[in-house]
């Protein structure tokens, strides 16, 4: 490669990585107080949900093992 | 000054500028604020089913929508469909390639995929009377890591070339590369409203992409080695991240940066796989220690292991 070919893609790749940047840059951002009222609000809203957490009564767990049946 | 020089210039005060905006953001940080949270109750985990056939490494898994099927992944090469109710095989799909790293069900429960150092992502029907390879997505020039589907028309992958793609399984071509990461990608994780997914790389980064305008919307930084894991929190709006650095870190998107780390001195191996309980509060991560730890999201606290494996844990699905 020529080193001016080299030179344009270098200037290509920092063109990029400017774009890139200005794009992160302009988000808009909440305060990290707020985010984590969010999450917490979410989790406690979702809780009783969430069978690893609460877990889960054996009539409705499929993976519990069933009794052996006799037939009678 | 020359062009080059210009834009070193405008790409040092961008960066300057994001770090200010996210320190202006920082009031706080996760663990603080949920320091009043009543602790996570401790529940009692109970292995209710080892599901026995592979013959080597087990890769991967993924659940099925039905949270009753799923599909393992082996370096025995091959899928296997497993029914975890009754802990029975459902299905055996033999691979071409025996160096599989990831596998994926679709939502509809009609098609399953795999891939790895063969660079390909192979699509298998498994509706039809014998299970059919359905496409063979071939343009990656690096491993797949990782593949998800949107649907039975869409799946996403990751691969160690540093690209993610998005493929239409009807003509079988990439439809959109997503092009940033500078390492290879290691895994990815679909938004719940499917508009967007996070990909973690070997450049220590994750990145929020925009599915349909192939753009990436937010770099977020603070590990110090490669990602291996990533998984999107319920709600959407945080994802958590394992690394090699021996962290699990959880980044809220709309903050734009970490909000809490979840590490312990005593851990000195690398994270390789993770995933959320229903809510959002335990995340459980394996480690190269071959051990599971339970972390409560919330306070940043180790809660609980499950220590019953001999060999490293490659995945985590909850």
């Amino acid at each position: 490669m020529s080193s001016k070919m080299q030179s344009s893609n270098n200037i290509a790749q920092a063109r990029r990585t400017v774009q890139q940047l200005r794009i992160e840059a302009n988000i808009e951002r909440i305060k990290v107080s707020k985010a984590s009222a969010d999450l917490m609000h979410y989790c406690n809203e979702h809780a009783k949900y969430d069978p690893l957490l609460m877990g889960i009564p054996a009539s409705e767990n499929p993976f519990k093992d069933k009794k052996p049946c006799t037939i009678l | 000054m020359g062009e080059m020089e210009q834009m070193k210039k405008e790409a040092e005060a961008l960066k300057t500028q994001i770090e200010a905006a996210r320190k202006a953001a920082h009031d706080t940080d996760m663990a603080s604020a949920a320091s009043g949270v009543a602790p996570a109750p401790r529940v009692q985990l109970k292995t209710r089913r080892t599901l026995k056939g592979h013959l080597a490494k087990i890769y991967a898994m993924h659940w099925c929508t039905d949270n009753r099927l799923m599909v393992s992944a082996s370096q025995d090469g091959k899928l296997l469909i497993w029914d975890s109710h009754t802990g029975n095989k459902v299905n055996a799909v033999p691979l071409k390639s025996s160096w599989v790293m990831t596998c994926a069900y679709a939502p509809s429960g009609n098609l399953v995929a795999s891939g790895g150092l063969d660079n390909m992502c192979t699509v298998y029907n498994l509706k039809t009377p014998v299970i059919k390879t359905v496409k063979e997505l071939d343009a990656h020039t690096g491993y797949l890591s990782c593949a998800r589907f949107l649907s039975d028309t869409e799946i996403l992958t990751s691969s160690g070339d540093t690209t993610c793609a998005l493929w239409d399984l009807e003509t079988g071509k990439q439809k959109t590369v997503f092009l940033n990461h500078v390492g290879d990608c290691m895994c990815l994780s679909l938004s719940p409203d499917m508009n967007s997914f996070v990909s973690g790389a070997c450049d220590s980064l994750a990145k929020l992409w925009d599915i349909r305008d192939g753009q990436c919307k937010q770099t977020f930084q603070g590990h110090t080695s490669d990602i291996n894991a990533i998984s999107f929190y319920p709600s959407a709006n945080a994802i958590i991240t394992g690394s090699d650095d021996c962290t699990c870190k959880m980044y809220d998107i709309r903050a734009d940066q970490e909000v809490i780390c979840y590490q312990d001195a005593a851990l000195n191996s690398g994270v390789t796989s993770l995933d959320l309980s229903a809510s959002g509060r335990l995340i459980f991560a394996g480690y190269d220690d071959f051990n599971c730890n339970i972390w409560d999201s919330l306070k940043g606290e180790k809660v609980g292991e499950l220590k019953e494996k001999k060999k490293s844990l490659s995945w985590r699905e909850c």
